[in-house]
């Protein structure tokens, strides 16, 4: 650590909103699709009318209970709900209803790494939420005076995640966001998607100098709808505290947007201006009784989480733990793994194949509808792990297939590259190779052996990559030896 | 035979033996509307559909498939949505705004083919005491038209009085359906919060708004109320209580009551004629064999400031949605944003509604919400155990439904402390979500009905109203002219 980094301390603590998968909206039946045209997934309820009152998704609530399991929170046996009160034009009723002094979760934490070594971050809380609409101006197809409103999104079902402040760098505070998004999607509960808005993060960071008893202010930064925008706005908003506390000024609490283009932040308001929400408890809903039996019940269904499947994969598949780290990040590239470790019969070769070569394709692999390719990768996998294939051709048939969409047998046949484990048929080849490499040989045998390797170079050339090199190898040096 | 001055028990016999067809009684409800214009108890008439409806149910009555209420003319305060038809609180806000659903009232009551005649006056999102403000104008009581109906429901219950239907729906969120059916001579039930569905009741405030008939005989009252209780799904605060099929089954015999009379509401400034009647009401239950005993409700005195706190606060947030964004009243002189919610809010909201909109966000406030909001709750919850104590007691309680009869049109109007104060016995049912029905019990010197207000433990509605019918029977309602 530099001397300048020891005389201050960074705080960061995050709010995190993750938009659950549920099929209808939190308060009523309406669909939640994304990208479906304006207005066109509401109702009554969530478009605020008169009269219309709001119906808890039982759904949601046991996807918060599901989170809040995984992160060892305390589940309160009642929790209610409460109305923040603010106009806004694409938020209906005139108020939010989310949950305020008596959440759904509280208390637990998440394990990051920092520095190669494990953290707990303690989770302060976990509540529902719904959420609002979105205004739309400044588009091409909006008059310039005029701002449009889609309230397809009133409703949504988000779960709000709020650390305590103990992150300490931005690295830390990626990794926290990381190993969120990989338990929203174990959990299957959220597509946990920081570009497209399924995941939204805001972070508040405060420097001090190390000796500093007290926090000073802190700025609330919006708008980070990607990792590296998390990380980029955390280093910008460091260095900028950094800056003041260096010239002896005074920080001022502020909440800021992240402008990702023009690497800056641009000041939303200051905190002393900001609203008085008047949060009391929503009287059109009871308050929410979780029973001991509903806990149970979710407990019993809950998927095996990342740090217990890194556990499993280390004794089971005897990997390295990086490797078992980067095959649990997310739960369809571990069960892949695991199938195709079933289906070939060797952990090593499909770790091997996977970090090595599949990971480049995953996501276009994944999103196809049709999932034939899983078959096609065993299948090329066991021609390897029988010698039929060198890891060379294997590669090449791979990156066929994934654009040809064919099948490995298919490729291997037009392109000729079976594996040449024919003993009598490769010690021709060499036995040709060397007669036409006289000098070469010549030079060999007075002792320059670093040559043999010209000569395996020839053999692979010869044979397209197909020799298979253990075999080449033996009959090149027992020939070269009998000479 | 004027089939108006029949109620719906005497009539419906005569419906179903085909004496009198549907269409018969609504011509001639309509055309005591046509007459009762001047007391403006009506906002829409359905005039059309009142008749074209008539002629189906009177068809299904030949086919012996008529509805429970097949023939009931009912009229339907302003703040239940009715699919279709204009809907407007009273209110310039919501001049304009058409009903795009029904309320689950009202599709309870089409169900069983009862005819809706039209949507009648009330007080501004029904905040009032006297039906003066309005900003379709006052409603004049039509037993004396320089004297108020009573509000919020006023023009529900003018328009029965008056025979212009033969019942009505209105709500009561501090006593709006058991003060002006007192001062109009009717019988009004404030259901157990839950009992009734809110979805499409317009909220004033939430934790107490219940709909309740308001009718010209118990009966009446309790077959309607039969027909709308009922667990909603599209409610999350109502309840699963199933009341008995038949309300009328055990009617209790007097001589087995208890009787609580809460000293406390008899402190109070009661007018003395009002204090009369109710004693006398009192002493003839006991010559009846029923048993008085005094209760105390130590809290009692704090009822009407921890609603008003309670219920504006509610009441700020409710009507937070009417912005002028998506439907309701929208100015034309707004500059931005701040000033688009200020012009649209101050020029669409009437004087009461601004008031109590302004005391709710006060109380509400940070600072404030202890000192008042949490202070009120409090509160409410030790009148509850003052209630629960009371009923260990006794059976049920008698109250004076108001301490005054009827008072003069614009008497009060400028003295809102005043005003408010007229809710003093009603406000406690609402604090508690217990049942209360007024039914009149005497007149005062002036002919003006006095209320007797009778107050039961949750879901005792069945209870009540077979108390009220003894009641009934030795005080007979004095006959009112057509207004």
């Amino acid at each position: 650590m530099a001397e300048r980094e020891k005389k201050y301390r960074v705080t960061i603590g995050l709010e995190a909103h993750a938009q659950l998968n549920t099929k209808s909206k939190l308060f009523c039946s309406c669909p939640t699709k994304f990208g479906a045209p304006p207005n066109t997934q509401t109702c009554p309820v969530c478009l605020g009318l008169p009269g219309a009152l709001p119906v808890l998704n039982k759904k949601a609530v046991e996807s918060a209970i599901k989170l809040g399991l995984a992160m060892k929170c305390r589940i309160a046996k009642e929790s209610i709900f409460a109305r923040k009160n603010y106009f806004y034009p694409d938020l209906p009723k005139g108020y939010q209803i989310t949950q305020f002094d008596r959440p759904i979760c509280e208390s637990g934490f998440l394990e990051i790494k920092s520095n190669g070594k494990k953290k707990k971050i303690s989770i302060g809380r976990i509540h529902l939420e719904e959420d609002a609409g979105k205004s739309i101006h400044n588009e091409p197809f909006v008059p310039s005076e005029a701002t449009l409103i889609d309230l397809n999104r009133c409703g949504i079902p988000l779960l709000e995640i709020v650390t305590e402040p103990e992150l300490r760098s931005p690295d830390e505070a990626v990794d926290f966001v990381q190993r969120l998004q990989q338990m929203l999607r174990f959990l299957q509960i959220s597509n946990a998607n920081l570009e497209q808005g399924s995941l939204r993060c805001d972070a508040n960071i405060s420097v001090n100098t190390a000796n500093a008893r007290e926090l000073s202010a802190k700025t609330e930064i919006k708008n980070l709808n990607s990792l590296k925008a998390l990380a980029r706005a955390l280093v910008h908003e460091i260095e900028r505290q950094k800056k003041l506390i260096f010239s002896g000024k005074v920080l001022n609490s502020a909440t800021v947007l992240w402008d990702d283009k023009n690497q800056t932040t641009r000041t939303m308001r200051s905190k002393e201006t900001a609203h008085d929400y008047r949060y009391f408890s929503e009287p059109d809903l009871l308050p929410l009784k979780i029973s001991a039996d509903l806990i149970k019940k979710i407990e019993s269904q809950m998927p095996e989480l990342p740090s217990a499947k890194i556990a499993r994969f280390l004794q089971e598949y005897q990997l390295t733990e990086a490797d078992a780290e980067i095959l649990t990040l997310t739960p369809p590239r571990a069960d892949l793994f695991e199938w195709i470790t079933k289906q070939i019969g060797d952990a090593s070769l499909a770790s091997k194949w996977m970090i090595q070569e599949f990971l480049r394709y995953e996501n276009n692999l994944f999103s196809q509808k049709k999932r034939t390719w899983e078959i096609d990768i065993a299948e090329l996998l066991t021609l390897v792990k029988n010698q039929k294939l060198s890891w060379r051709a294997a590669k090449e048939i791979f990156s066929e297939m994934v654009v040809a969409k064919k099948s490995p047998h298919e490729i291997m046949k037009q392109k000729q590259l079976f594996q040449l484990s024919d003993e009598a048929k490769l010690e021709e080849i060499i036995r040709r190779i060397i007669d036409e490499n006289q000098e070469a040989l010549a030079q060999y045998r007075a002792g320059k052996k670093p040559l043999f390797h010209y000569f395996v170079g020839q053999i692979m050339q010869k044979t397209g990559g197909r020799a298979d090199p253990k075999m080449a190898n033996k009959i090149l040096r027992a020939i070269l030896d009998s000479m | 035979m004027d089939v108006t001055r029949l109620d719906f028990s005497q009539i419906h016999p005569l419906l179903l033996n085909g004496s009198v067809s549907c269409s018969r009684i609504v011509r001639d409800y309509l055309k005591n509307v046509n007459e009762g214009f001047p007391l403006n108890a009506f906002i829409s008439i359905l005039a059309e559909d009142a008749q074209i409806r008539a002629q189906k149910i009177d068809a299904k009555i030949r086919q012996k498939r008529a509805g429970k209420l097949a023939g009931l003319v009912v009229a339907v305060k302003d703040n239940i949505l009715v699919k279709g038809i204009k809907t407007t609180c009273s209110s310039k806000m919501l001049a304009d705004f058409v009903a795009p659903y029904n309320a689950t009232v009202i599709d309870c009551l089409l169900k069983e083919d009862a005819i809706l005649i039209g949507k009648t006056n009330m007080d501004e999102f029904a905040m009032g005491s006297s039906n003066e403000n309005s900003f379709f104008g006052a409603v004049k009581n039509p037993i004396d038209h320089t004297k108020v109906p009573g509000g919020s429901s006023g023009g529900s219950a003018a328009a029965v009085a008056s025979r212009q239907a033969m019942a009505a729906l209105g709500s009561d969120t501090g006593g709006s359906i058991r003060q002006p059916a007192a001062f109009c001579g009717l019988v009004g039930l404030k259901p157990t919060y839950g009992s009734v569905s809110r979805y499409g009741l317009i909220a004033y405030a939430s934790s107490f708004d219940q709909i309740g008939p308001i009718a010209r005989s118990v009966e009446d009252c309790a077959k309607i109320f039969s027909v709308i209780a009922g667990h909603d799904s599209r409610d999350s605060t109502s309840s699963t209580h199933r009341y008995p099929a038949q309300f009328f089954s055990d009617i209790a015999p007097v001589s087995s009551l208890k009787i609580g009379v809460p000293k406390q509401f008899f402190s109070n400034d009661i007018e003395p004629d009002v204090k009369r009647n109710i004693e006398s009401s009192v002493e003839k239950l006991r010559q009846k064999g029923a048993q008085i005993i005094s209760v105390s409700l130590p809290h009692a005195d704090y009822s009407v400031p921890a609603y008003y706190i309670i219920a504006t606060a509610e009441a700020s947030s409710n009507l937070a949605r009417f912005d002028g964004v998506g439907y309701g009243f929208r100015s034309d002189e707004a500059k931005d944003i701040g000033n688009f919610y200020a012009k649209n809010r101050s020029q669409g909201f009437g004087e009461e509604v601004k008031r109590r909109i302004l005391l709710g966000t006060f109380v509400l406030s940070r600072g404030y919400y202890e000192r008042y909001y949490r202070k009120a709750q409090t509160i409410r919850s030790l009148i509850r155990r003052d209630f629960s104590a009371a009923f260990q007691k006794c059976d049920f309680l008698i109250t004076p439904t108001s301490p005054t009869t009827a008072f003069p049109i614009a008497a009060r109007s400028y003295d809102p402390l005043a005003m408010y104060l007229s809710d003093v016995f009603t406000v406690a049912a609402n604090l508690t979500g217990l049942p209360a029905l007024s039914i009149p019990c005497g007149q005062d010197r002036d002919g003006l009905p006095v209320g007797l207000q009778l107050m039961a433990p949750r879901f005792a509605e069945p209870f009540l109203f077979s108390v009220a019918k003894a009641v009934e029977k030795f005080c007979p309602s004095g006959e009112i002219e057509n207004g």
